[in-house]
């Protein structure tokens, strides 16, 4: 401490430090002065509370989403529901603008347009990111209840299963097991992702970066550290993910 | 019990049924037999509406299953079925495979699901495969397991598509006797099948199908002794 004080003193009087010494400075400036490293922990715990929410979200999103549109497309010819078909329509303009619009316009009507008068940023940004997530992770499911067998639905429904119930219990656990690498993969989308929420003041931490040097005027630092960080937890939870893979694996076996 | 009237079914252009016409009776055992692609697996799914049948009626005691306002949930829950390949739910135990739709349906209380699940396995030796799942079973083992899971629902018909096709030759014979058991016991069952001694041994019937008609409807003794159908003693020279 008592040396970043003599380096601050000698940086503010202009003089040219010596590589290593500037190192330190703005390393000790951009990490450990006033206690920083606290803000990028808790942009860290913002991150992954907000990853979890809108990966939570989203499925439950995508699930619906990607029901709904099973259900209507597995419609006998000339038995189509109206009402099916009209909520078959809604899931049909979601992922087609939500995927075709850009995420950071998505986070900016929401946070701008939609919640303009809500100050909680954060779950503002959490809710638009889970809209997003939403819409390819019913994509991804869509996929999945497709490739169960068709012999578990029958199984299903001449057991006096309604359709609603094999869905749920039956076809939806299998094919979420079969997506769970592509749902890892959204995850890891999502865990990136979360810097968005920063362009509407969501707490995360890109935004503890963007605080840091929007004082010390030292960008490298600041930024070059929440992407070791982001790298990090993206390698952390893709080695879980494997790991989670195999032992899944592992009791299909047999 | 169960009573077809002129049933028919096309897959677009293809007619597979055009006119079946069959009435089975409580306890009967109905062995279908016929060449390949002549529709007595569409017919058989047509039985529970697994299959909508283009023209026709469908009676199961009093209900016409396959009129538009009729519950076929709870027409199923009487007509248990039993596949080619088990459908047994990959993701749940042989218990919660068993238990799950009477525990689903309100017909059971948990414990009593699981305790007459467990007499139900115990009768077919396989109670310490209660906790594993499906994957960890012989094809054999599923088959008893799938038509334990079928019991389990109390039916008063089983419908069988063909059971034993897709077994290792050395255990069909498990398949067939649980099968014999049912049959003795007073189930009434209808079975599609190659199966042509387990036809003679259990049924009371054999129904040749061909051309989407119902050709022959006769006792086995006679079915196989006199045919009295040229197209079927032709199959029954190939199979037999």
């Amino acid at each position: 401490m008592e040396l970043y004080e003599r380096l601050a003193a000698l940086a503010r009087a202009g003089e040219k430090l010596p590589f290593w010494q500037e190192f330190y400075f703005k390393f000790f400036q951009a990490f450990l002065v006033n206690d920083r490293w606290l803000q990028y922990l808790e942009g860290v715990g913002t991150t992954l509370t907000v990853t979890a929410i809108a990966l939570a979200l989203g499925i439950v999103f995508g699930c619906v989403v990607a029901v709904v549109r099973v259900a209507h497309d597995q419609q006998r010819p000339g038995h189509k529901n109206p009402v099916l078909g009209f909520f078959n329509g809604v899931c049909l303009v979601y992922t087609t603008v939500i995927r075709g619009t850009p995420m950071m316009v998505q986070m900016l009507i929401m946070g701008l347009v939609v919640f303009a008068s809500s100050r909680n940023f954060t779950v503002v940004g959490a809710l638009a990111l889970s809209i997003n997530s939403g819409a390819y992770v019913s994509e991804i499911i869509r996929g999945g209840i497709m490739a169960v067998d068709a012999g578990q639905r029958e199984a299903g429904r001449s057991l006096g299963l309604n359709y609603i119930t094999t869905m749920v219990y039956i076809i939806v656990p299998q094919a979420l097991r079969a997506v769970l690498p592509a749902l890892g993969n959204e995850f890891i989308i999502l865990l990136k992702d979360t810097s968005l929420i920063t362009i509407i003041g969501g707490k995360e931490l890109l935004y503890a970066a963007q605080g840091i040097y929007g004082r010390t005027y030292e960008q490298m630092f600041p930024l070059f550290g929440i992407a070791v960080i982001y790298l990090v937890l993206v390698m952390f939870f893709t080695w879980l993910l494997g790991k989670l893979e195999r032992r899944l694996a592992q009791s299909d076996r047999g | 019990m169960i009573e077809v009237k002129h049933l028919q079914k096309h897959y677009g252009a293809n007619e597979v049924l055009k006119d079946i016409d069959l009435t089975v009776d409580k306890g009967d055992v109905v062995v279908l037999v016929g060449p390949s692609g002549c529709g007595k697996s569409t017919f058989l799914r047509c039985l529970n509406m697994l299959e909508e049948p283009d023209g026709g009626e469908v009676w199961f005691k009093d209900t016409q299953i396959n009129a538009p306002r009729t519950d076929i949930n709870s027409v199923r829950r009487k007509v248990g079925m039993v596949f080619q390949h088990f459908n047994l739910f990959p993701h749940m135990t042989v218990k919660k495979n068993i238990t799950f739709a009477p525990v689903r349906l309100g017909l059971m209380k948990q414990e009593e699901a699981d305790r007459r699940a467990m007499e139900l396995l115990e009768r077919i030796g396989l109670a310490d495969k209660a906790d594993t799942y499906p994957g960890m079973l012989s094809g054999g083992q599923k088959q008893r397991i799938a038509i334990v899971r079928a019991l389990a629902m109390d039916p008063e018909v089983l419908l069988f598509d063909e059971p034993t096709s897709a077994l290792d030759p050395e255990m069909v014979g498990e398949v067939l006797e649980l099968m014999k058991e049912l049959a003795r016991g007073g189930m009434t069952m209808l079975c599609v099948t190659h199966e042509m001694g387990f036809a003679r041994e259990v049924a009371n019937r054999i129904i040749f199908i061909d051309e989407g008609v119902v050709k022959v409807d006769k006792p086995p003794k006679e079915f196989f002794a006199n045919p009295g159908n040229e197209r079927l003693a032709n199959f029954l020279s190939k199979v037999l």
